[in-house]
């Protein structure tokens, strides 16, 4: 019904926390640090928080299409069409609070994994598998 | 039927990403982030829905099952129009950005 708005919001909040450290650090931003990264070969937090702001836009927008093929969501006012009724809306909550936090807490646990993969590779010695052969 | 049809182009993307240079300069990545998000989103759906309808869920009615897939083709043409709309304002290649001096001059 409305569950995309979970991932969305989080995506949002995900979003403000990167714009504000890259400035609170005076870096570039994240998707240009990639010769910073190469420089000190560890990726910058704000980098990693990119990848979560991505994985859960890109969700987020697809899901949203899907609302809209299914006439969850319209272009008019109220948007939500479960909010135009008092019952409609108690499932849409319902549902938004069970589907649509887990896809967040989803998303959220394989950007973990993604960070814990990212540590192990950026401690892999470099050269690594090819002199073996 | 969603859910698999996403799956399949966030692996074929990724596969694409993972192997070419020319694909990384072309910001393929945007691609991989759209699907996996979107993924990883339907799988909770899915899961929900299978907790809800047991077996019945892998025995879908043709007209829902095509309906699903004409909704999996019309997010992968979503995705790509949103991957070329970032593409053509970025200008990796410098392209657009070529052209446009080429008008003024």
């Amino acid at each position: 019904m409305a569950c995309f708005l979970v991932p969305a919001t989080e995506a949002v909040v995900a979003t403000v926390v990167t714009k504000s450290m890259e400035l609170k650090d005076g870096s570039a931003p994240a998707s240009a640090s990639s010769h910073e990264a190469a420089v000190s070969e560890k990726l910058p937090f704000t980098r990693k928080l990119k990848w979560l702001t991505n994985l859960l836009w890109g969700g987020s927008a697809l899901l949203a299409f899907e609302h809209v093929w299914h006439g969850e969501v319209v272009p008019w006012f109220p948007f939500l069409t479960a909010a135009s009724d008092p019952a409609d809306t108690a499932e849409m909550l319902h549902e938004m609070s069970t589907v649509g936090v887990s896809m967040a807490v989803l998303v959220t646990a394989i950007w973990a994994v993604m960070l814990g993969v990212a540590h192990v590779i950026e401690n892999r010695p470099a050269s690594n598998g090819l002199e073996a052969q | 039927m969603t859910l698999l049809v996403t799956v399949f182009a966030a692996v074929v993307s990724t596969v694409i990403w993972y192997q070419s240079t020319a694909a990384r300069e072309m910001k393929v990545g945007v691609l991989c982030w759209l699907f996996w998000g979107a993924s990883a989103m339907w799988l909770v759906d899915a899961i929900f829905e299978y907790a809800e309808l047991q077996a019945e869920y892998f025995t879908p009615a043709a007209a829902d099952l095509l309906n699903d897939l004409f909704l999996g083709l019309s997010v992968i043409a979503l995705a790509l129009i949103i991957w070329l709309v970032y593409v053509l304002f970025k200008d990796p290649k410098g392209v657009i950005k070529a052209a446009l001096m080429r008008k003024r001059a």
